[in-house]
């Protein structure tokens, strides 16, 4: 089976190609990415006018299985990944049983497979049943599969722990994704602590209660020489601490989302709780950090802490509805209207921070077009602008904020494997 | 009669009354102007009218609270409303239904007014996105409690005859206080200058930009004050570390008559009850000339019957 994707203008940074080729696919792998490819082939897909990009890479996503199939699935949530652009996700181990024991990720490795659409790449927990206390068995967990090590949804609390949990882990040449916060000084509290959460009587936490922990774990980085990912980095104290801690040669990277440079405290004031995340949405001044991070490099890569929940949960007092929103299908447009339209990157820049840099900060096979790789490719149309509406929502949930709202970029297409896993 | 005050009332547009830092001074003060001729009917031998009738309040209280809710009933009762008062659960976790759910029975019971008493912030703006019915917002976690403080603006201007240029103090935990968010909006719209006054630990981030002064001494926010507005406390924050003890507490900020001698002889001293007394305010000081809590509470019902009223959609001067 050969397919020519022809005509489109292809952006591989990996391969810093950033103008008008064809792509020749055969039996699912990439073939050739060179111009005008005349040969004889299955299926031509036009790709005129619109752009071809490696398949996106998200290093943060919560699929919910096993456990919480209400809120999202493997195989829902690997459509909702497709529709976004992205053919493969690193998914969360904080489900119902936890990820911390081989069984669980040679089913996720099953259930993908049997859904058969993108790739997904577990994540193990850090500690057993995300308690904190003892290391989950991680040798086993990397013979089994996992890409990376994280406690996601709590951050690893002990500061004894987390060192070890550094220390091991390099001998599986692991990374730590941790969820940076202070459970004391955010105690109770469901926003960012400032001006608004102080007129709208809702308790706040402090952009200390990550920056604290974030100066922890680069420490922590540092003296054990263990390789540190920072989840969802979202005020300016995280990305200054990034920003020196790699200038002195820790290893460090760093992830933010796009609803943490979308949208900013300010959405709270309607308390509707799909403004409800962890951490939560900040100022307009970390928003300007975030972005200067984003372009300086501090920051590697875009994910989108896809956190899928059930609308009635969502339905509730917003001190006690559950924190986290959607955003493997929103992920793309957010960033090309808020970095790439104001300039704050180039469309090659972003390509890189959502496919080839996560992919490479967790040593994923993907985020390039390179010759022999799978032929994970997106197909977006640039210039239309499309409407976030319920209906059209592929995730099984419908927790957003950008619910209504009309975002630049459309994925046309999404190949996985060669094969197409999504068409608009 | 200041500038303000002059101004041609408004005309009432609201389906609901969530917050007055929403609200503009004209609204405000004619809530104000509606309830001091409602004020007039409660001295009657027969306190009631009919502009109500036929109309249905809910009342959902899901904190207990007596003052409130009585203040609510009587106000109804005396517009000849019929009323419906449900306890229900602290939160949709506990009853394990949506705050939705709890809107949609309401919506199935008919009622054309839904007072809402809620421990979480923010319940009365999410019902009112989802039921048709007005909401009357009576007081939801520490956001606001805008009856509260229109019956404290009443009070206040009924002894004082206007709001605009006073110096107004407000004295505790400001950090959890509905009553303190909604005299600061009601307050400065209507032109008086707002001093807050507590120990850091109870005074929130960013509470200068609405426009209001910050004071840790109690004195200076006694002096040359004309209305000392303290705040219950509750007692449980000492649980959280937000200060050592309540006696170190009642001796630094406790009004009582010692600190009260710099107080203008004029000054006015209110409070939101319940008092603990001899905590935030000293029985002489609660009971003694410059208070004025008891006529608070007398005027919460003339003020909640203007709200009730002025919501129901009937026009003042029928």
């Amino acid at each position: 089976m050969r397919i020519l994707i022809k005509g489109g203008h292809v952006v591989d940074p990996a391969n810093k190609i950033d103008e008008l080729r064809d792509v020749l696919i055969q039996d699912g792998r990439i073939v050739k990415v060179q111009k005008n490819i005349k040969e004889a082939v299955d299926e031509i897909i036009n790709a005129s006018g619109k752009h071809v990009f490696p398949g996106l890479v998200d290093v943060h996503t919560h699929l919910r299985q096993p456990g919480q199939e209400g809120k999202e699935t493997i195989e829902s949530g690997s459509r909702a990944a497709a529709k976004g652009g992205f053919t493969s996700v690193c998914c969360m181990p904080n489900t119902k049983p936890v990820i911390d024991e081989r069984s669980l990720v040679q089913m996720i490795y099953a259930e993908a497979e049997r859904v058969g659409l993108i790739k997904v790449f577990p994540f193990g927990a850090v500690t057993k049943n995300l308690e904190g206390k003892l290391l989950s068995e991680i040798g086993e967990l990397k013979d089994a599969g996992v890409v990376a090590l994280s406690d996601d949804g709590r951050p690893v609390y002990s500061s004894k722990v987390m060192r070890h949990a550094l220390e091991y882990a390099k001998m599986f040449d692991l990374r730590i994704s941790d969820h940076c916060q202070d459970l004391d000084l955010s105690e109770g509290a469901v926003m960012h602590e400032g001006v608004v959460s102080t007129e709208l009587g809702l308790k706040g936490m402090p952009a200390a209660s990550e920056t604290v922990m974030v100066a922890r774990d680069i420490e922590l980085a540092e003296m054990t020489g263990g390789k540190l990912h920072i989840a969802h980095a979202s005020c300016a104290g995280s990305i200054w601490q990034v920003r020196e801690a790699k200038a002195r040669g820790v290893d460090v990277t760093c992830e933010v989302c796009p609803h943490h440079f979308s949208l900013s405290h300010e959405a709270v004031r309607n308390y509707d709780p799909c403004t409800k995340m962890y951490p939560p949405l900040r100022t307009q001044e970390d928003i300007i950090a975030i972005k200067e991070g984003l372009a300086d490099g501090t920051v590697d890569c875009i994910a989108t802490d896809h956190a899928p929940h059930t609308q009635w949960e969502k339905e509730m007092e917003y001190n006690v509805a559950p924190c986290g929103i959607i955003g493997l299908e929103t992920a793309f447009s957010l960033s090309l209207k808020e970095l790439v339209h104001t300039k704050i990157l180039t469309l090659s820049q972003l390509i890189d921070k959502m496919s080839s840099a996560p992919a490479k900060i967790f040593a994923l096979p993907a985020g390039s077009l390179s010759e022999g790789v799978d032929a994970d490719v997106a197909l977006v149309d640039l210039e239309s602008e499309w409407t976030v509406k319920e209906e059209e929502i592929h995730s099984k949930s419908k927790n957003t904020p950008f619910m209504g709202m009309t975002l630049p970029g459309v994925i046309e297409m999404t190949l996985c494997r060669g094969k197409i896993v999504y068409r608009k | 009669m200041s500038r303000l005050q002059e101004k041609p009332a408004a005309k009432w547009s609201r389906k609901d009354l969530l917050e007055l830092r929403e609200m503009s001074a004209e609204e405000i003060l004619l809530i104000l102007d509606t309830a001091r001729s409602f004020r007039e009917v409660t001295t009657r031998a027969v306190k009631k009218v009919p502009a109500l009738r036929g109309k249905t309040v809910a009342i959902l209280f899901s904190e207990p609270s007596t003052r409130t809710r009585i203040s609510f009933e009587l106000a109804a009762k005396r517009l000849s409303a019929d009323i419906i008062s449900v306890q229900t659960a602290q939160s949709s976790l506990v009853k394990g239904e949506s705050l939705h759910d709890t809107a949609r029975n309401i919506e199935a019971m008919r009622a054309d007014i839904l007072v809402v008493r809620h421990g979480a912030s923010g319940v009365p703006h999410q019902l009112a996105r989802v039921v048709s019915c007005s909401i009357v917002n009576g007081g939801d976690g520490s956001h606001e409690h805008p009856t509260q403080a229109l019956l404290d603006l009443f009070t206040i201007r009924e002894h004082i005859g206007h709001i605009e240029g006073l110096k107004v103090s407000i004295i505790g935990d400001i950090a959890h206080s509905r009553v303190a968010r909604s005299n600061i909006a009601g307050m400065t719209k209507l032109g008086a200058k707002v001093t807050v006054c507590g120990p850091p630990t109870l005074i929130p981030r960013g509470i200068e930009q609405q426009g209001v002064d910050v004071t840790y001494d109690v004195h200076e926010a006694i002096e040359d004050a004309d209305v000392i507005y303290v705040l219950r406390l509750q007692l449980e924050r000492q649980d959280e570390g937000l200060f050592p003890s309540i006696r170190e507490y009642a001796a630094t900020f406790g009004i009582n008559s010692a600190k009260m001698q710099r107080a203008k002889p004029t000054a006015l001293v209110m409070h939101p009850g319940p008092i603990n007394r001899g905590i935030e305010l000293s029985p002489d000081v609660a009971d003694g000339s410059h208070s004025v809590i008891l006529e608070q509470v007398t005027n919460g019902i003339a003020v909640r019957m203007a709200c009730l009223y002025l919501i129901a959609g009937v026009k003042a001067g029928e």
